[in-house]
């Protein structure tokens, strides 16, 4: 049972701080850091158990039995899953140490770490999941932390606008989700991961019609199906072409948020879903394809927006995106351990630039465009050290995690068939623009000249010990997770369909060299462009004007889904309102109560108030009534 | 040789419609409640005619308690007057509307 407490750990602290943290509020902290720490502690202790390669389940409840529907809540821990819980908990932890600098002194202190255990707690329900129903729960409950935190500050219409987004566009992937669970529980019956994949793997040769409800004929193979119509799941959550949108606007949220989504919870999900549930995925190479080919799109879209945005915040968010196109490329490509090796040392140089990020932005009074920075490194020199080392690490500079990551990445890409070759391509020119923009946001914001508001710029020094203590400790691991051998640790999860592996070596070799020649070559390019040339930036957005307004404005995919889909909307319920709503439905409730004033109106005359009047009516009735009874 | 029947009933007839006509006519309340009368003896007149007809003194008897009570709704109906008199200083029907929504 102790293994339950490391998601319930969080869970209490979240409770307490929901239910007395308007009495706690400054003191907030001492309640969620240790939960959260504690936790990481048991996860390592679990990940030493698991290390063995045994499976850890744990039975915690039964919601509900129904005929032959069985759903309970457990725990499952295997290799992927520990791995993950010390993602989440240590990543989380350092969030959490961060956030009592970031957020010292706000009005929504309390409020802030409640949610973000919460956020822990459900992730880790997540990825502790032994089931696809429960996997569901916290899929929406991490949506739902993310809403929370996103709009945190509610008082600012965009964060409000942003945490809408989030939740909206994550809301379209979760319906493909559901539908795809509910295909799985009418295929095979059951929701739990340990009877649904020998059921799959029985019945991969299973057909579906999808085109029976109109008369035509189209069959597809039942796991292909639900394949993809859980993969849509992935695509909101972990924020793939075209639903990526939403992503970059999450910065509205503090910068710790953006580091807590980025690096270990939410985003995450997708992808290591599509690692948790491989067994199906493998069953069907269409939906494979598809996943491989939507992360390789998001990857070189990412990365080409990135390239000229202006806020830091959101070049690391776009980078993000990119890299996570890298990982459910490498998922869909059947390289599932190498994308899950990406996950994981992207997850602590991601957060370590988030992190960073937030430091210079609160050394710089919430300023967040980088033409407004510069110079920087003199005065932040902790940050700017360890924003280098996540930088390289981003950037696949050799020695750093994210070099051996993306190394290894690639070259499973490369090994595992003709699409692979061709998207080990796009890896490798996504490798170069990732290393030019990632050191463009580092010559920018902590080199030249000083283009601070001079208001603040003698007010410039390093923040709380609290915030640069995860920095150091991040830019560590940004290293060292390189060295821990993580894909082979990963490799017996993933057991089938992997013989492919043993790439031939001077392929992966040539691969390695290619892919460090890119990556130096684009901090090299940054270097001439941002730090010899100062003014060829200018120069080449003339030059390249459409491309560079492009870039800028993201594609235009926001603009292409206002049209699309929100201006529509938007015009359609107005109508509705003016039309439906006040001529039909408020018009027959007015009209009623019209119809009865109306009626009463009619009615008061009879009753005049003059007793002779009463008196005539009642003569007149008898009359009437002797009448009919006389002559009737 | 008696007086038939249908004689007494076409006095009573027209003496009532005298009164009913006056109820809803007439706007001194002093004369409604005179013409309430009018068709109170109507109906005794009645009692009285069918009692004979019938050889029955019930109808007879009848007829006093009628001028029992009718004696007592006068009182009363005299007294409301006067209050309503004192109250409001008229006794037009027309300006007691306080019945009125």
């Amino acid at each position: 049972m102790i293994y339950a407490l490391i998601p319930f750990l969080p869970l209490a602290a979240f409770l307490i701080l929901g239910l007395a943290g308007w009495r706690i509020t400054d003191r907030a902290h001492l309640v969620a850091v240790p939960a959260v720490l504690l936790s990481l502690v048991l996860s390592l202790a679990t990940f030493a158990e698991v290390a063995s390669g045994s499976v850890i389940t744990v039975p915690l409840y039964t919601w509900l039995t129904s005929g032959n529907l069985d759903i309970h809540i457990g725990l499952s821990i295997d290799r992927l899953t520990a791995v993950m819980l010390l993602l989440v908990t240590g990543v989380s932890s350092l969030v959490h140490i961060y956030t009592i600098g970031y957020m010292h002194g706000e009005p929504g202190y309390a409020r802030f770490f409640s949610y973000i255990a919460l956020f822990t707690f459900s992730m880790l329900m997540l990825v502790l999941a032994d089931n696809l129903l429960q996997l569901f729960i916290f899929w929406e409950a991490v949506g739902l932390c993310s809403y929370l935190l996103i709009g945190h500050w509610y008082e600012r219409a965009s964060a409000c606008a942003a945490a809408t987004k989030a939740f909206l566009v994550n809301r379209v992937g979760d319906f493909g989700f559901m539908l795809g669970l509910l295909l799985v529980w009418f295929s095979f019956g059951s929701l739990n991961y340990r009877d649904v994949f020998p059921a799959a793997q029985e019945s991969a040769w299973r057909t579906m019609n999808l085109l029976g409800l109109f008369g035509g004929t189209w069959e597809v193979p039942v796991v292909t199906v639900i394949c993809l119509l859980l993969f849509t799941g992935a695509i909101g959550k972990s924020a793939q072409v075209p639903l990526h949108v939403w992503l970059p606007d999450a910065m509205e949220g503090p910068t710790p948020i953006s580091a807590l989504i980025h690096a270990a919870t939410m985003v995450t999900a997708g992808v290591f879903m599509v690692a948790r549930l491989s067994p199906l995925y493998n069953l069907s190479p269409t939906a494979m394809d598809v996943v491989a080919v939507v992360g390789a799109a998001t990857m070189v879209m990412g990365a080409t927006i990135a390239l000229t945005q202006t806020d830091i915040k959101r070049v690391v968010a776009y980078s993000t995106v990119s890299q996570l196109g890298y990982m459910v490329m490498a998922c869909g490509l059947g390289a599932y351990a190498s994308g899950m090796y990406h996950l994981l040392t992207h997850g602590s140089f991601k957060a370590l630039l988030f992190l960073a990020c937030g430091s210079v932005i609160i050394a710089l009074h919430h300023e967040q465009d980088m033409r407004h920075m510069g110079g920087l490194k003199d005065k932040l020199p902790i940050t700017y050290w360890t924003f280098v080392i996540g930088s390289l690490a981003l950037a696949g500079f050799p020695l750093t995690a994210g070099f051996f990551s993306k190394d290894d990445l690639l070259v499973s890409a490369w090994s595992s068939g003709t699409l692979g070759r061709v998207l080990t391509l796009f890896g490798l020119l996504t490798a170069l623009l990732t290393a030019f923009y990632s050191f463009r946001l580092v010559f920018v914001t902590f080199w030249g000249t000083s283009r601070v508001d001079p208001h603040h710029a003698q007010h410039v020094r390093e923040p709380s010990r609290t915030i640069t203590t995860p920095l150091v400790i991040l830019a560590v691991l940004s290293i060292v997770t390189g060295y821990l051998g993580i894909p082979a640790f990963l490799e017996p999860v993933f057991s089938t369909q992997q013989e492919s592996v043993a790439p031939h070596d001077g392929a992966a070799f040539v691969i390695m060299i290619l892919a460090t020649v890119m990556g130096l070559s684009g901090i090299a390019a940054a270097y001439y462009v941002y730090v010899l040339n100062p003014h060829l930036p200018d120069r080449l957005a003339r030059q390249w004007s459409s491309l560079y307004q492009g870039s800028l404005h993201k594609w235009y995919v926001d603009e292409a889904y206002d049209r699309a889909f929100v201006q529509p909307t938007c015009t359609a319920a107005s109508g509705l309102w003016k039309r439906v709503d006040v001529n039909v439905i408020d018009a027959a409730v007015n009209g009623v109560a019209r119809a009865i004033a109306w009626g009463a109106w009619l009615l008061r005359l009879v009753q005049s108030g003059q007793t002779q009047h009463y008196a005539l009516a009642m003569a007149l009735g008898i009359v009437a009534i002797v009448t009919v009874f006389v002559f009737f | 040789m008696s007086v038939p029947i249908h004689y007494y009933l076409i006095l009573s007839a027209c003496v009532f419609f005298t009164g009913l006509v006056g109820v809803l006519i007439r706007r001194n309340i002093i004369i409604i409640l005179l013409c309430v009368e009018l068709m109170l003896n109507a109906t005794n007149i009645n009692f009285v005619a069918f009692a004979d007809y019938f050889h029955d003194l019930g109808g007879q008897i009848f007829v006093f308690f009628t001028l029992t009570v009718a004696a007592a709704e006068v009182g009363v109906g005299l007294a409301i007057v006067v209050a309503i008199h004192r109250s409001r200083s008229t006794i037009n029907v027309e300006e007691f509307n306080l019945l009125k929504w």
